[in-house]
């Protein structure tokens, strides 16, 4: 009877990264109303700059990921204020196409840089495991869980209390009356791109965790956390946590229960069978609210 | 609806210029090389597809990011027809369009209920979904090691490969035949859509665009409109697919994939949306361009990188550069040219035609 709390487990680290993937895009979708679709090559970036800095530099772990989500936040902001600042006022799509044309950018220069191989992490965990009545949980996954829930914690004081986090949710509010009142709503962006870096640092590195590893098809993950975030609801970050949630524990299950006339890899799909069932019955996901129309 | 305001006299003067694209494009396989001509073939099979999603994005505003779903579709149909099956091209071309159409309508449904990005990223999970279809129905896509698709063979004209057409001394090889009928079919699709555009059922789709809820209350059927768009989008998208698939001769299931979408999306937006022109020149620089950067750089290059990498990050850095200097395409490219030349001509003064550009993308932003 051990199995399915172990895919329960197992599901539930996965959905704890799609989590943070899906964070990084509402974060940026409510300030500006663009998805960022370079969110995937971000991870991927995140996770080679821990692995460069932890095997390469030879840096302690805890230094090269701290390291790493500093570079990857500096990294975000400098994109949105070097490029994406000088479209503003131009129609969401054109800046969607933007993200798109970074992640085609990243997505080639990384093999290009580094090779087609898998790289080592440098993590310290690798395959140990502690067995919990039957149940083996992966250190891997136990420390995907905790930080997932710091960072999700940090977040959450965050948005709720500081200064800027209410400039935030101005800003989401209404961009214009957020403006007129004193918001500096261009560096409210560029903290909105800070966060989505620092947050796919962290995605990338437990995605490249045990059994996977560093390799230039980590950014993938980043196309099954969409399910996650319009389950959610595009603009709502808890949404994005319950959605991410949903999504890691329905592709493991789904992984180890689906039938077999499903054909094979259907817990890749899983998810976005899940996603279409859900919006035709709420289709601004879960905690999404339906805009007021004005005409 | 701007589009009625432009004045009469300037018909002769696009219907020259109208001329003298088509006579370039009749007489260019004559100037290329192979491989060049192969590109260009490509391009006008891509220009198709790109005008049915120009259809559904760019004019009644309905972001699709499932593309590669029906192309798929429109080459699947083709490939059961005519490869399976043994019908000719004459049944198996239109039956893909027929095929993809009835799809678009199947979740042209889901549009009525969904908005804006929401929409783009269900039409993601068409993608998906599709995908995992194909992969794991061998019978239809010969599975994940993909599956060979008939060529062209209309009666006594075949396209396969070796084959050559002799018109009073003129040869016209394989890449030649393919690229006459792309051609053929682009124009007749250029000439469909841009009748749509700017009948009633066009007028509707733009009205959709720029206000649904206005657009309701005018009068103009949601459901219909948004419907009519996804399936006069797929059908010439099918019609596009099969053509591509049966000029590859070959194709795999991961080839139907989310790139190939958004490559699309890509050529409509960089042409400029909700043009007819836009949607041909989009799919001039976006279907082109890899080939182009891949002859630009040396074969031996110095650093070592591999080539398809380079012309990638150049793919990618271009889009980026372009959206950033000109974000409403290649056609306001043209409407700033035009500006200037009428600045310079009548001393002063924007003309109505950028200035029309300029309204329509303002209200597209919203």
């Amino acid at each position: 009877m051990t199995a399915p709390i172990q895919l329960l487990f197992q599901g539930f680290a996965l959905g704890c990264i799609y989590a943070l993937v899906a964070l990084g895009f509402t974060v940026v979708y409510r300030a500006s109303n663009v998805i960022n679709f370079a969110q995937g090559s971000m991870l991927l970036v995140g996770a080679y700059l821990v692995s460069v800095l932890a095997t390469g530099l030879n840096l302690p772990f805890v230094l090269a990921v701290i390291a790493a989500i500093a570079l990857l936040a500096a990294g975000g902001a400098a994109f949105q204020m070097t490029v994406l600042r000088r479209m503003l006022g131009q129609p969401v799509f054109v800046l969607v196409m933007v993200t798109i044309g970074l992640s085609i950018v990243i997505d080639a220069a990384i093999p290009a840089i580094f090779g087609g191989n898998a790289r080592i992490l440098g993590d310290p965990w690798g395959a140990s495991a502690v067995s919990v009545g039957g149940v083996t949980l992966n250190w891997v996954r136990i420390w995907t869980v905790l930080c997932t829930g710091l960072i999700l914690a940090l977040y959450f004081v965050f948005d709720r209390y500081s200064r800027y986090g209410l400039a935030m949710r101005a800003t989401a509010a209404d961009e214009e009356a957020a403006l007129a009142v004193g918001v500096p709503v261009g560096r409210v962006y560029a903290l909105t791109w800070a966060i989505a870096g620092g947050v796919a640092a962290v995605g990338g590195l437990f995605l490249a965790g045990f059994p996977s590893s560093v390799n230039p098809a980590l950014g993938d993950a980043a196309l099954r956390a969409f399910p996650a975030i319009i389950l959610g609801g595009l603009a709502s970050p808890p949404g994005a946590v319950v959605g991410g949630i949903t999504i890691g524990i329905v592709q493991v299950m789904s992984s180890g229960y689906a039938p077999a006339w499903l054909g094979t890899n259907f817990s890749d799909v899983a998810p976005y069978v899940v996603m279409i069932l859900v919006l035709l019955c709420r289709p601004y996901g879960l905690f999404g609210a339906a805009p007021v129309e004005r005409v | 609806m701007t589009r009625l305001a432009s004045p009469r006299r300037r018909f002769s003067g696009k219907g020259a210029a109208v001329l003298a694209v088509a006579i370039l494009a009749i007489v260019l396989p004559f100037g290329l090389d192979a491989f060049q001509l192969t590109t260009a073939t490509f391009v006008l099979i891509a220009a198709i597809g790109a005008l049915g999603l120009n259809v559904l994005t760019g004019y009644t505003g309905q972001i699709s990011l499932g593309h590669a779903f029906f192309l798929a579709v429109g080459a699947y149909t083709a490939a059961v027809l005519g490869g399976n099956l043994h019908l000719t091209a004459a049944i198996w071309l239109p039956a893909a369009g027929v095929v993809a159409a009835l799809c678009g309508a199947l979740v042209g449904p889901t549009a009525l209920r969904l908005r804006g990005l929401y929409l783009a990223i269900v039409t993601i999970g068409l993608v998906f979904i599709g995908q995992h279809i194909w992969f794991n129905v061998p019978g239809i896509s010969g599975g994940p090691g993909g599956r060979s698709f008939p060529p062209v063979t209309f009666g006594p004209f075949d396209f396969a490969p070796g084959q050559q057409l002799t018109l009073g001394g003129l040869v016209i090889d394989h890449n030649g035949l393919y690229y006459y009928l792309a051609l053929i079919i682009l124009a007749a699709a250029m000439l469909f859509v841009w009748n749509v555009a700017r009948g009633r059922p066009g007028r509707a789709m733009q009205a959709v665009r720029e206000r649904e809820v206005a657009a309701a209350i005018m009068g103009v059927s949601l459901a219909r409109t948004k419907m009519s768009a996804f399936v006069v989008s797929s059908f010439l998208t099918g019609v596009s697919g099969a053509l591509f698939a049966s000029y590859l001769s070959f194709a795999t299931p991961d080839q139907w994939n989310l790139l190939l979408s958004v490559k699309y999306v890509a050529a409509i937006i960089v042409g400029g949306i909700g043009t007819v022109w836009g949607a041909v020149l989009g799919a001039i620089v976006i279907f082109a361009l890899p080939a182009v950067l891949q002859s630009l750089i040396p074969e031996s290059s110095s650093s070592g990188l591999p080539i398809d990498d380079i012309a990638s990050i150049a793919y990618g850095g271009l889009i980026i550069v372009f959206f950033v200097l000109e974000p409403r395409g290649v056609v306001g490219l043209g409407g700033r040219v035009a500006s200037l030349w009428s600045r310079v001509g009548a001393g002063g003064g924007v003309s109505q035609e950028a200035q029309t550009i300029d309204r329509s993308e303002a209200t597209w932003a919203r």
